[in-house]
């Protein structure tokens, strides 16, 4: 059953990306144990409000585990002590009365802090404009039921385009690689016919870009699939390693 | 009076979209380089619409509120996408999409449009799948449906139970692409602020740098809107957070119309409200009513038992169960629309049967699992499943999950005429953001249906016939002295805001509006109350210009400025709304109004006298706005009483 408890907060503060930040720490007394992490971060707003400070900025949208907004480090794990969810889903009853409970931004050289605990992300939005789609225009397109998919191959495309471009599993890795979001897109589009034509294309483009925008190399620590919300599984980087390789070797 | 021109092309119902087509203006691609639109959102019709218009060689400014394009609330759909395919055989035709879709409004949509989405439905789908959406799939590789609310055959196509998400995410990569390739030129996390008109034409719009506070104008040939809808009035909805009517409302006050503002739609399977420090709520996908049954108790003890903790649901057994949408309406038994299926759960409520804290009734998959297996509906629905355990902390596999209506989708919105086009020329509205297609009702699964269908297969024809006037036009400089003006006007208001420096925090306020709306201009209204509601919406706004608190600075970061902006159109859409709730003398769709039933409790229309869509004209700060009436000639179908009973 949920019940009211007492915490203790440290919360980076920080006002822009290039000013040094730091932790401040907040006491939230009778927090409802069934509201979401972010409804608390809310309550800690409205107090500073009411105490005529600035409330602590963060990024949050759907709350229901789906736009990937939201990206808060809490007690060192990208969205929380739970697995399989974004922040926003996470709950108080996951914490104890008395906790302290530290909240942090994404820490990655590929995601600039903006303030506080909101950071800048364009850099996955780029990867993407590098090649991360099937160059079909609108209209002209065969009927829906021309080319059958079997259902495997549509269900590990599913799979891997549940990716939600948090940004948790470069944040989660040691090198702060984004190969797993990389490999998703990639998988995804390489395992349906339609995306299939210029499979060699896409998988070198958005490598490329991925190294030029500073994010480090996957050596294999299964970080981000530990961390991942949506359990995008890293036989996706796999994957996009022999989808690499195929089109270096036609080169 | 001024006359509305709907402009709907003559002939017959099934050839007006080809006719239109065949004769109206096109831009040649020369001059189509020469043309700037500006599109206001991101979502689906957002992003269909700027990557269609970059692709046939426009050069497209695109806004967007969150920190990437992939975020917008489309995302959050889950469970499906309406097409009139057939693909199942089960007899299902562009005229029975079209037909079920204007029933399901009960009759107040227009005819032309919503036969024009049935028509352009199945290209959606065809386009979606080339872009690699990945929608489920039979074992023969062939694209599997269901069925939705309101619809007696399998049309809808679904990616699991992300569907928005996997059709947003195929509309994003096409922008992407065209962002790439500088067709589109996209502003991240920037708000519009306001529509620029000169001469009496769209123009440009001044938005605000969310990083940087400060306030940019931006010039184009024509602005689209694709806002989406102004439910998040209520405070507590299925919208995302930063889902508001700001975009639409400063439209409305430079002159467009707003069209049946009241016409709102309450979900009926949405996850109860929990404590005051709720800050939204979640939606559970109408897709679970193909397999779930809806039930109460049938006895008041049983229901009295379970509120206190002393009874399980799984201890009732089956006589002792009251499945009161079977019951009542047999044809269509848990599947009746949305408007139907919420009001029932409130009749029960109401009358004493509720469970959870009372305003909840139970969705059982027990049969189902009993049916099917488990695996079957862990495939099915396992997403959804997972998302209610982590929220509610109960396993729905195991014992019902408790659900109960919550605002949803706005079918009002800018009124549109069948190019699109708002009443203020070059301006244009699409998507959620319009009125025009889903009329007093939306059923399941059209929303994604519209979206699309106007982003990437309506508004870039229509929107020709409008452009290839203007290719002369050169253009345009933001210094012109309507931009200037529009961008003081805003400065003063940031001003007025941050000076007031009262005690009251936004959401505080914003709590107490919804509260008004959610008891007055909710699900069952009356003119007594919608008076009183009218009443408390202005000492509302009294408080929040007295007495907000906005702490920081204008020029900066803000995010409770960026509230405070939403929260004071948001009182003023609640006003017209509750105006033109009471203004409605009938009930229909999702406007039920209690003076205005049938013996058995059921919607009672009055089409002799309010078959016409409101069109409210703003006149002015502190004036009533005017009432222009469209009137909604069925040419083509006979209305009759909604009846899902048999």
């Amino acid at each position: 059953m949920d019940k009211n408890i007492n915490i203790t907060l440290k919360v980076w503060r920080q006002k822009g990306p290039k000013e040094k930040g730091a932790f401040e720490t907040y006491q939230l007394k009778d927090i409802s144990q069934g509201s979401s992490f972010l409804e608390m971060l809310d309550i800690l707003n409205e107090q500073l409000v009411n105490d005529g400070k600035d409330p602590v900025v963060f990024d949050h949208d759907c709350r229901e585990g789906i736009c990937g907004m939201c990206s808060l480090y809490i007690d060192g794990h990208p969205h929380g002590p739970d697995s399989s969810i974004t922040t926003c889903q996470l709950h108080m009853r996951k914490f104890n009365d008395g906790a302290t409970i530290t909240v942090e931004p994404w820490r990655s050289a590929g995601f600039p802090v903006v303030r506080d605990l909101m950071v800048d992300r364009y850099a996955y939005d780029k990867i993407i404009q590098a090649g991360g789609f099937v160059s079909v225009n609108t209209g002209g397109v065969p009927d829906a039921n021309a080319i059958p998919i079997p259902k495997k191959d549509a269900d590990l495309a599913m799979d891997a385009a549940a990716c939600i471009g948090c940004g948790a599993c470069a944040a989660a890795c040691k090198n702060g690689s984004a190969m797993l979001f990389v490999s998703a897109k990639v998988s995804q589009l390489a395992l349906l016919p339609q995306g299939r034509a210029e499979a060699a294309r896409r998988a070198k483009a958005m490598v490329a870009k991925m190294d030029e925008l500073g994010f480090g190399n996957c050596t294999n620590t299964r970080a981000c699939e530990a961390e991942c919300p949506k359990d995008v599984s890293i036989s996706n980087i796999a994957r996009l390693n022999r989808e690499f390789v195929k089109a270096k070797l036609q080169d | 009076m001024t006359q509305i021109n709907s402009k709907i092309p003559k002939g017959p119902l099934a050839e007006k979209w080809t006719n239109y087509k065949a004769h109206q203006k096109l831009v040649n691609p020369a001059n189509k380089r020469r043309l700037d639109i500006i599109v206001v959102g991101t979502g689906l019709a957002g992003a269909s619409a700027a990557a269609s218009l970059a692709e046939m060689g426009f050069n497209v400014l695109n806004f967007c509120i969150q920190d990437s394009p992939r975020r917008a609330h489309s995302i959050a759909a889950q469970g499906g996408i309406n097409a009139a395919k057939n693909y199942q055989n089960d007899g299902d035709s562009v005229y029975r999409l079209f037909y079920d879709t204007i029933k399901g409004g009960d009759y107040r949509a227009r005819e032309a449009n919503v036969h024009r989405l049935a028509e352009v439905s199945n290209s959606i789908i065809d386009q979606c799948v080339a872009q690699g959406v990945p929608f489920a799939r039979e074992y023969g590789g062939l694209l599997d449906n269901r069925s939705f609310g309101g619809a007696q055959v399998s049309r809808t196509f679904y990616a699991r139970g992300q569907t928005g998400q996997q059709l947003l995410l195929g509309a994003y990569s096409a922008l992407s692409r065209q962002v790439g390739l500088n067709k589109v030129k996209m502003y991240k996390r920037y708000e519009m602020v306001d529509v620029v008109v000169v001469d009496g034409r769209a123009r440009g719009i001044i938005a605000r740098n969310l990083i940087t506070g400060k306030l940019e104008r931006f010039a184009a040939h024509a602005v689209v809107i694709a806002t989406g809808g102004y439910v998040n009035t209520f405070f507590l909805s299925t919208n995302a957070m930063a889902s508001n009517g700001s975009a639409a409302w400063q439209c409305y006050k430079k002159g467009a119309y707003f069209a049946n503002p009241c016409m709102v739609q309450i979900h009926p399977t949405c996850i109860p409200v929990h404590g005051e420090f709720q800050s939204k709520l979640t939606l559970m996908s109408e897709s679970l009513r193909n397999d779930g049954r809806i039930w109460v108790p049938k006895k008041k003890e049983d229901a009295e038992a379970i509120r206190a903790g002393k009874l399980k649901p799984t201890q009732i057994n089956e006589e002792a169960r009251d499945y009161y949408l079977e019951r009542r309406y047999p044809a269509f038994g848990n599947l009746v629309p949305r408007d139907v299926a919420s009001r029932a759960a409130k009749e029960r409520c109401d009358a004493g049967y509720g469970v959870g804290a009372g305003q909840a009734v139970y969705l059982d998959f027990a049969e189902a699992i009993n049916r099917l297996g488990k695996d079957v509906v862990e495939a099915r629905y396992g997403n959804l499943f997972q998302m209610y355990e982590k929220i509610v902390d109960d396993n729905p596999y195991e014992t019902p999950m408790m659900i109960y209506p919550a605002l949803h989708y706005s079918m009002g919105g800018i009124w549109v005429d069948y190019e699109l086009m708002t009443s203020i020329p070059g301006l244009f509205a699409i998507g959620e953001a319009n009125f025009s297609d889903h009329g007093a009702n939306r059923l399941g699964a059209s929303a994604l249906m519209q979206g699309l269908a106007d982003g990437y297969f309506v508004l870039p024809y229509t929107i020709q016939n409008y452009l290839a006037d203007q290719i002369q036009v050169p253009r345009f400089s933001t210094d012109l002295p309507e931009f200037e003006e529009a961008e003081k006007h805003i400065k003063e208001r940031v001003d007025h805001l941050m000076s007031i420096n009262g005690k009251r925090s936004v959401d505080s306020l914003h709590k107490e509006l919804g509260h008004i709306m959610w008891d007055h201009v909710g699900m069952a209204r009356n003119a007594e109350g919608l008076k009183e509601a009218i009443d408390m919406l202005k000492k509302l706004k009294k408080e929040f210009w007295s007495n907000v608190r906005i702490p920081g600075k204008a020029g900066d970061l803000n995010v409770e400025l960026e509230k405070a902006l939403r929260l004071a159109d948001f009182i003023e859409i609640g006003e017209l709304m509750a105006h033109d709730s009471l203004d409605r003398a009938e009930s229909c769709g999702g406007h039920f109004r209690e003076e205005y039933q049938t013996p058995e409790g059921e919607a009672l229309r009055r089409d002799d006298e309010f078959s016409y869509v409101s069109c409210w004209e703003y006149q002015g700060e502190d004036k009533a706005p005017v009432m222009l009436k469209e009137p909604l000639d069925y040419e083509f179908i006979v209305r009759q009483q909604r009846n899902y009973k048999n």
